[in-house]
């Protein structure tokens, strides 16, 4: 990297737009993994301290037990979770990149 | 067979599995020679020349993570223990989304080859280097040994190939992807394997809910009438909840953890394919864990434990059963192949993100300290997947009939204690230094390794089996004489008796036992003890490696490392500079 690049890197790190960008991606990304970790150690710590809640019928005279929707939500949720950092990142991320980029690009 | 061997035709040569098996191969090796003139640089050989779409590299990445091991086991885990099997599925699909918050998109930006690359950026080369090499190449290798023996026992039991003759052919066939076709080879298996396995699963499930009306209800009301109400709520697999928390992180944080999962993100050409690579792969993996339980409760009702119990204890062969009831003997041939093809693609993804490990990391980077040809890497990592299939061969051999299940445990708690934290620390954290990293790296691998050798798994099961069964005959001894004397006695309460009578019997059976207890709980002190007391080392040994790390770097403080942040900063969050 020349020494003009780097006095301009480290232009573009102060720049605010870059900075707002940064901090977006982290918090999006500190609060999906919160969300991820609670949902699936929620999901342990029933296992762990509260077996009869999971071993409750889902319906009167059924035998399929609340402990099975429940794991099998654990993992779709999961899965829209991704979902949702994915739309966020197409919508939002991808566009606040470019304009970052073009910022420097284009002077 | 013995006569009361239930009729199946698992473990006979079936013609069906050997024809779609040869055909997977023979296709296999022709994508690999189409593949091999292709690969020329080491962009080619480690990293497909970038040029892996999303969908590609999601399903390429559900075929590198779906092993046998848990299409098999997990059916088999659930057919046989309900619900907790249940519980297990759940653990292997949560690290995904980890993965895609923390770890995909940086990953992509910062390295070129393995995750070495992005733990070193901005840090001395040489040392980090080093140490990730070793963290990489300790799961790659107890991973593959895992795998290894799985292979040999399942092919035994599929086909009737002899376990030896099993793993010799399953390390020529990866062997020859990984050294020819490099990573575009590598890919494409298993992307075709992930169809496969996909294809065949979902077909399955349909074939078993077509049995229900497709209604789960029907399925769990029939399973709750064969193994009663227990079979659907969570058992006896969790009993200590630190342990249970310490399994959840090792599993959540080990898949973030794992060297050939990692590598898969240098072979998109960007961070947007690399996360809709995640996606997909999350989808993927989380369907077919849907299926997998499905196959597993399925097998319990239509198959039933005993025939499945009876074939292989840990209920392994749970899904092959289940298709060849459901679909015959071509079915259990299709989806025999499907598992060896499934074995298959899950090996060559280690070797190869193992000899990226020695060629990229400890050749390049620790004895070339970064000067060499890539002509001279790419031999290297050629002798090194040689060398590494070989390996896997031999140990696959030497393990044979050890209870390797262990290793799938040391694989993710080294992975989520030696890789993950530095990882992690590395691309988010200002003040990491190079001792912060390679201490860290160092401390969740021995301290995983060690904790684990101390567990009950190994200083208990395995170690000290012998002692164990000792202590169990002893038990037995003292139990068995006061059991008849027991049985004796409760004979003699013939219905109509004197009450007073009763109680006398009572009394005397009462004495039987409490005379026994002393002997008893002297024989049960000899118990072997293990040292540590979890199963699951996890949380002690991810929570050392980043103290380690965070105390190392703050008392190692690198203004130079800190000032190259800026730069990392601005590839990691807007892709300049990154590889293309």
């Amino acid at each position: 990297m020349s020494s003009i690049a780097k006095k301009t890197a480290h232009e573009i790190l102060e720049d605010p737009d870059f900075k707002a960008l940064v901090s977006k991606k982290n918090t999006i990304s500190i609060i999906l993994t919160v969300l991820e970790l609670v949902l699936y150690f929620g999901f342990v710590g029933l296992i762990a301290y509260n077996k009869p809640f999971l071993a409750q019928k889902l319906n009167e005279g059924g035998s399929t037990t609340i402990g099975i929707p429940i794991a099998v939500m654990t993992i779709v949720i999961s899965w829209i979770l991704t979902m949702v950092y994915i739309f966020w990142a197409n919508s939002s991320y991808d566009s606040d990149v470019k304009n970052v980029k073009d910022k420097i690009i284009g002077g | 067979m013995p006569a009361t061997a239930p009729q199946t035709m698992i473990g006979q040569a079936n013609p069906t599995a050997i024809l779609f098996f040869v055909a997977f191969v023979i296709s296999t090796l022709l994508i690999t020679w189409w593949a091999a003139k292709r690969t020329r640089t080491t962009k080619d050989f480690y990293a497909a020349g970038r040029s892996v779409t999303g969908l590609q590299n999601g399903l390429a990445l559900a075929g590198d993570y779906m092993s046998a091991a848990s299409f098999l086991g997990i059916a088999g885990l659930v057919s046989t223990k309900g619900y907790d099997g249940l519980i297990y599925s759940v653990g292997w699909l949560v690290g995904w989304p980890i993965i895609m918050f923390l770890i995909s998109e940086p990953l992509r930006n910062l390295g070129k080859y393995t995750f070495a690359d992005v733990v070193s950026y901005r840090l001395n080369q040489r040392p980090i280097r080093a140490a990730a090499a070793a963290g990489s190449i300790v799961v790659v290798l107890t991973y593959l040994i895992a795998q290894m023996v799985g292979a040999g026992t399942l092919i035994k039991l599929m086909f009737g190939l002899p376990f030896e003759l099993a793993i010799v052919v399953t390390g020529c066939l990866m062997i020859s992807y990984v050294l020819f076709g490099g990573m575009i080879a590598t890919t494409w298996v298993q992307i075709i394997k992930a169809c496969l396995l996909l294809g065949g699963a979902t077909l399955l499930v349909v074939l078993t809910l077509n049995q229900f009306n497709f209604s789960y209800g029907n399925l769990f009301s029939q399973a709750e009438k064969l193994y009663t109400n227990k079979f659907l709520e969570p058992g006896g697999l969790v009993t200590n909840p630190v342990d249970a928390f310490s399994l959840g992180l090792a599993l959540m944080f080990g898949t973030a953890g794992l060297p050939h999962i990692l590598m898969r993100f240098f072979t998109v050409p960007d961070v947007k394919a690399a996360r809709k690579s995640v996606f997909y792969a999350t989808g993927f993996i989380g369907y077919f864990y849907i299926l997998t339980v499905t196959i597993g409760f399925g097998s319990a009702v239509l198959v039933g434990q005993k025939i499945i119990m009876g074939i292989d204890k840990g209920g392994n062969m749970a899904g092959p059963l289940l298709a060849e009831a459901l679909g015959g003997n071509v079915f259990l041939g299709f989806l025999s192949a499907v598992a060896f093809a499934t074995i298959l693609a899950v090996v060559s993804g280690l070797t190869l993100a193992g000899a990226s490990a020695f060629s990229h990391d400890l050749y390049v980077g620790v004895i070339r300290r970064g000067q060499a040809s890539e002509k001279d890497e790419v031999k290297v990592a050629k002798i090194a997947t040689v060398g590494l299939g070989f390996t896997a061969i031999m140990l696959g051999i030497l393990f044979k009939g050890q209870n390797v299940a262990f290793l799938v445990g040391l694989t993710f708690a080294i992975a989520a204690s030696a890789n993950f934290p530095a990882l992690l620390m590395s691309i988010m954290w200002k003040k990491f230094t190079t001792a912060g990293a390679y201490l860290s790296i160092y401390t969740g691998l021995i301290v995983a390794t060690v904790l684990l050798i101390l567990s009950p798994t190994v200083w208990v099961d395995i170690v000290h089996k012998a002692d164990v069964q000792a202590v169990e005959k002893a038990v037995k001894a003292i139990e068995e004489p006061m059991k008849a004397k027991v049985a004796d006695l409760e004979k003699q309460k013939v219905p109509g008796l004197d009450p007073a009578k009763v109680a006398e019997i009572d009394a005397s059976i009462a004495a039987e036992k409490k005379a026994v207890e002393p002997q008893l709980k002297e024989a049960k002190s000899q118990m072997p003890k293990a040292i540590f007391p979890l199963k699951n080392p996890g949380i002690y040994s991810m929570a050392a490696a980043f103290l380690i790390g965070i105390l190392a770097s703050l008392l190692s403080p690198d203004k130079v490392a800190e000032a190259k942040f800026e730069g990392e900063k601005l590839r990691e969050y807007i892709g300049i500079g990154a590889e293309d």
